[in-house]
Order: structure tokens, then C-alpha cells, then sequence
């Protein structure tokens, strides 16, 4: 491609890796598999937003984010493929419910607008944290895809928080909503910095969950409690992701994701 | 005056008008409109709207009803008495001889 105007980037791209000759091992391609089936779901999941969100620039703020989730996605199940000779397409069509590991946060359904910033809320600081460890990776793909993608998530907790602020403190009602809204997402944030079963074995290329834990407790109940809210209480869910275990409304998504490619295998357009 | 799209109640979000500033140096120019709940709100649904491809470096935001605009019906005394008056223009002037560093 020859684009003449404006930036040149030279940032890793999902092509620029399947382009080189880069292979994961097999431990650290494990691990890219879950961090790109979690950007890979909630890509999905805030596209179902376009042409329902309140209004039309919302529409594509969410869809922006989405976009910029799917690149993460693509990046990093294109490098986890690189170990089993599979492609982004064949990881992100071709495996069955039980193979995705994503956390169980992320393929919650939309609800309302104000579940949807809860959820996006807890992700984008859960993503922050994760990249801007993850960019210092023992592993160079790993460290290059986390620190072009940090960029990105920082400004996806902007997008939440400024949300977070105007329904906690907008009318009675939107408090209300908003309330709910983080009362239904809080149980999947335990689940976020858990064990992580493939981190082990992945050694200085991976990050351990656990301990970002820390830097998420020092910054949401800080944000919730600023935007006149309160900070769930709710039991944490059973959590499982990782190991394929996934809530009933995983399926449906998934098999909406999955169709077209399914329905004609190998197409391009 | 209110401006178009803003119905100044509170069940809409109000317009509007976004500047972007393309990179340092150059002035902000006029990219389009959007609504938002508020200025800050504005900002950010700017960058999303206007600056995906790398456009600019630097975003104005103004409501659109705080813009005072010349009136399009009065576009002949307002802006077509310069008609005939090229003197106006320095290329209407003869260079003279005599002046040096013209």
C-alpha cells in the first residue's frame, strides 16, 4: 500500500507479523491466545452497539473502541497462530465455545448504555494496567503489540470515566442506572486478577493478574466514589474463562461472530 | 439566534462547530459538526469523529449557537460592494520607476 498522506506508521501491525518470520513458543503463544480472545469478544460486543447507542457520536466512540479492541485481537492471535501454523481467521472462526479463554467480563451482554461503561470501565483500567506491564515483556512482539495498544486504552478509561462522571452525577435516574450498571459487572472483576493458568509457563513474557490487582483497587473505587456512586459489594462470579467456562449468553454471541465465515469458509471481500 | 440542530432543550445534546488544527504551525479550520452532552464530551467525540486518519494535533470545540454569523440574505451589501473597486488591490498600482525596494 502507498498512502502519500500524513503519518507513515511504523507500529506492529497483524500483518507485519505474519509477514516476518516470528514464532511464538508454544507457552507464550498460549498465553497471547487468552489476552486476544478478551480484546477479540468485547471488540465484539461494543460493535453490537452501532446504530443503538443514544446518539449518533456515541455510536462511534463505542465503535472506535471496538476497532481498536479488534486490532489488539488481530495482533495478538495472529502471533499466538504463528506457533501452530493457524491464522487470526482460523483462531477467531474455527474454535468452539469451549476453546475461548476469555474472562467471563467480557462476553457479558450489553444491557443498558450505563452496564456497558460499567463493563468498559472495568476492562479499559484492567487493559491499561495489564499493557503497560506487558509493553516491558520479556518477549519483543508481546511488549510491541502491549505498547502500541496502551495508547489506545488509556483513552478508553478517559471515554469511561467522563461517562462514569456524567450519569453518577446527571439525575437521580441516571444514578440509579449507572448504580446498576456497575452492580451487575463488578462479580467478573475478581475473575481479571485470578491465577491465570498459562502465565506460569510463559515466565518473563507474561504478567501475572495478580499483581495489577493493586493499581485497579488504587484507581476505580476512586472514580466510583467520585461520581456519587458506591462501590459493589457483590460476590465475586465462579469465574473460569480462562479454562473455557463460559456464562449462557457466550453461545449466541459466539455463533454470530462465527457464521458468515463459517457459512463460506476461506471467502474474501 | 439559535442555530440549526439546536433545539435548546434538554431532551437533545446540543451542536457543536469543531476546528482542528492540522499540525503546528497552520491555523484551525473548520471540520464539520457533532453533538455532545457538554464541551468536554465535545472534545472527545471530535477526536473520534474527526482526527481517526491522523488529521490533526489540536481540537477547538465552539457551541454552535455561540457563533454570531453574517446573515445570508444581506450577501449583497455585505459583501458584494468591493465589485469595481479593483484600487483596492495592490496589483491595481503601477510600479513607479523612481521608488526603490518595491
Amino acid at each position: 500500500m502507498n498512502h502519500s498522506n500524513h503519518v507513515v506508521s511504523s507500529a506492529i501491525t497483524p500483518e507485519s507479523i505474519a509477514d516476518s518470520s516470528l514464532v511464538a513458543s508454544e507457552a507464550v503463544a498460549q498465553y497471547a491466545l487468552g489476552l486476544g480472545d478478551d480484546a477479540l469478544v468485547l471488540a465484539h460486543r461494543l460493535g453490537e452497539w452501532i446504530t443503538n447507542a443514544p446518539e449518533l457520536e456515541e455510536d462511534v466512540a463505542l465503535g472506535n473502541i471496538g476497532l481498536d479492541l479488534l486490532g489488539h485481537a488481530r495482533s495478538l492471535l495472529t502471533y499466538a497462530g504463528t506457533a501452530w501454523d493457524k491464522s487470526e481467521d482460523d483462531l477467531a472462526y474455527f474454535r468452539d465455545e469451549a476453546e475461548f479463554r476469555s474472562h467471563q467480563l467480557f462476553e457479558q451482554p450489553n444491557g443498558d448504555f450505563a452496564a456497558t461503561i460499567a463493563r468498559q470501565l472495568i476492562a479499559s483500567v484492567y487493559f491499561a494496567e495489564l499493557y503497560r506491564e506487558l509493553s516491558s515483556s520479556a518477549d519483543a512482539t508481546l511488549a510491541a503489540i502491549a505498547a502500541k495498544a496502551l495508547k489506545e486504552v488509556d483513552y478508553h478509561v478517559d471515554h469511561s470515566e467522563q461517562w462514569l462522571q456524567r450519569l453518577g452525577l446527571g439525575t437521580e435516574y441516571s444514578r440509579q442506572r449507572m448504580q446498576a450498571g456497575l452492580d451487575a459487572m463488578w462479580p467478573y472483576v475478581d475473575e481479571l486478577f485470578g491465577e491465570d493458568p498459562f502465565v506460569a509457563a510463559a515466565g518473563e513474557a507474561a504478567i501475572d493478574p495478580r499483581t495489577l490487582r493493586p493499581a485497579f483497587d488504587a484507581a476505580v473505587p476512586r472514580m466510583i466514589t467520585e461520581a456519587g456512586l458506591e462501590v459493589p459489594t457483590a460476590p465475586a462470579a465462579r469465574g473460569g474463562g480462562r479454562s473455557g467456562v463460559h456464562a449462557e449468553a457466550f453461545g449466541p454471541m459466539l455463533a454470530e461472530l462465527q457464521v458468515l465465515a463459517r457459512a463460506h469458509p476461506g471467502a474474501t471481500w | 439566534m439559535t442555530s440549526p440542530g439546536d433545539s435548546g432543550g434538554r431532551e437533545t445534546w446540543p451542536l457543536w462547530e469543531v476546528f482542528i488544527r492540522s499540525s503546528r504551525g497552520l491555523s484551525h479550520v473548520h471540520a464539520g459538526s457533532l453533538h455532545a452532552p457538554d464541551e468536554t464530551m465535545a472534545v472527545r467525540n471530535a477526536r473520534d469523529l474527526y482526527t481517526r486518519r491522523a488529521e490533526g494535533v489540536s481540537i477547538w470545540v465552539v457551541r454552535a449557537s455561540d457563533i454570531t454569523s453574517s446573515d445570508p440574505d444581506a450577501k449583497g451589501e455585505f459583501f458584494e460592494s468591493p465589485q469595481g473597486k479593483e484600487y483596492r488591490h495592490a496589483t491595481y498600482y503601477t510600479e513607479s520607476e523612481q521608488v526603490p525596494h518595491l
